[in-house]
């Protein structure tokens, strides 16, 4: 007992009336929340260079191997990634509405909000690895067993697709597709401590910056998904 | 009561939400069914400008951009913008104006 009254002595010594949440080095809760909000903004913004470099890399393919590029994306199932798509877009309105939640005291529907978007980042990752596992399959998967013979350029039906250039693709579309399924991953983690924070009741209308800036990163991902989803899959869909 | 609660309800950003949700649902509709037609050069364009029209919804509303306004926030975004347009087109100057064999 003596200890948790000393410690109970020393935190009203240390904070007063203060938001326990608020740390010393700043001087309002507002200054504290822009600065987190701040310092993710520009996490971000390394995370756009870091897939801007693979971006650019598909452009200047793209660019000098279109047909192939066509002929390989047709090989994905688009109705797949786009299902993902919705799923993830379904996962980003799920995290507004916990942080919405949060801001008029709804505990119960900011825990529901945050296990549907992980449940929805599951799902996103289950479809990704049946959309894996067919590659795989198809030997589509760059490498010693990679093949893809015969088949035709899309809007060219006498002409075949060079395999060297469509595992150019491929390789392009692994590397992309799956640095953002390990962001999902990271996310799915971070969501998971989240969620531990939110059961525990560390947030309140007043403080709850961690799953603002957590909602910032899930969104991010989102975003990144929403240009490869049309880049990857629909490159050259039409008959 | 009432009077409070209406006027809570309509400061409430769900509205917004649902209607950017739904759109962007829309959106991924219409890029789909778009890569089905045959548009020669303008395929790109189109699905890049609903990818884009996406993408910004989301940070505008999602990530609410829109209200924010802190200025060294906005820095930090049009900065990164800025890169990544650096990036993109001193690459493709040297890249789209080889002579490829």
């Amino acid at each position: 007992m003596p200890d948790s009254t000393a410690a109970a002595v020393q935190v009203e010594a240390h904070g007063g009336a203060h938001n326990p949440a608020l740390l010393h080095h700043f001087a309002t809760e507002e200054q504290q929340r822009d600065a987190s909000n701040l310092g993710m903004w520009i996490f971000l913004g390394t995370e756009v260079m870091f897939f801007g470099g693979l971006f650019c890399a598909y452009l200047i393919y793209r660019l000098k191997y279109f047909g192939d590029f066509g002929a390989a994306s047709k090989s994905i199932d688009a109705l797949l990634g786009g299902t993902n798509t919705a799923v993830l877009i379904c996962s980003s309105l799920t995290v507004v509405l916990a942080i919405w939640a949060v801001q008029t005291s709804r505990r119960v529907l900011m825990i529901a909000m945050l296990i549907a978007t992980m449940l929805f980042g599951l799902v996103f990752l289950g479809i990704k690895g049946i959309e894996y596992r067919d590659k795989f399959v198809e030997h589509h998967v760059p490498g010693a067993s990679f093949s893809f013979e015969h088949v035709p350029i899309p809007g060219h039906p006498d002409q075949f697709a060079n395999p060297r250039h469509a595992e150019i693709f491929f390789a392009l579309y692994f590397i992309m597709t799956g640095l953002h399924a390990l962001h999902m991953v990271v996310g799915l983690g971070i969501f998971t401590w989240l969620l531990t924070m939110a059961w525990k009741g560390r947030f309140t209308p007043e403080y709850h910056t961690p799953l603002e800036i957590g909602g910032l990163y899930w969104h991010f991902v989102d975003i990144i998904w929403i240009y490869l989803f049309p880049l990857l899959y629909l490159i050259d869909r039409h008959p | 009561m009432t009077e409070h609660t209406v006027s809570e309800h309509s400061k409430s950003p769900l509205t917004t939400y649902f209607a950017v949700w739904g759109a962007l649902l829309l959106g991924t509709f219409l890029t789909y069914q778009a890569a089905k037609l045959d548009l020669g050069a303008f395929n790109a364009a189109v699905a890049l400008t609903i990818a884009t029209t996406k993408a910004l919804l989301v940070a505008l509303f999602f990530m609410h951009l829109r209200h924010a306004s802190e200025k060294l926030l906005k820095l930090v975004v049009i900065t990164t913008l800025f890169f990544l347009v650096i990036l993109m087109a001193l690459s493709m100057a040297d890249y789209a104006t080889r002579a490829w064999s």
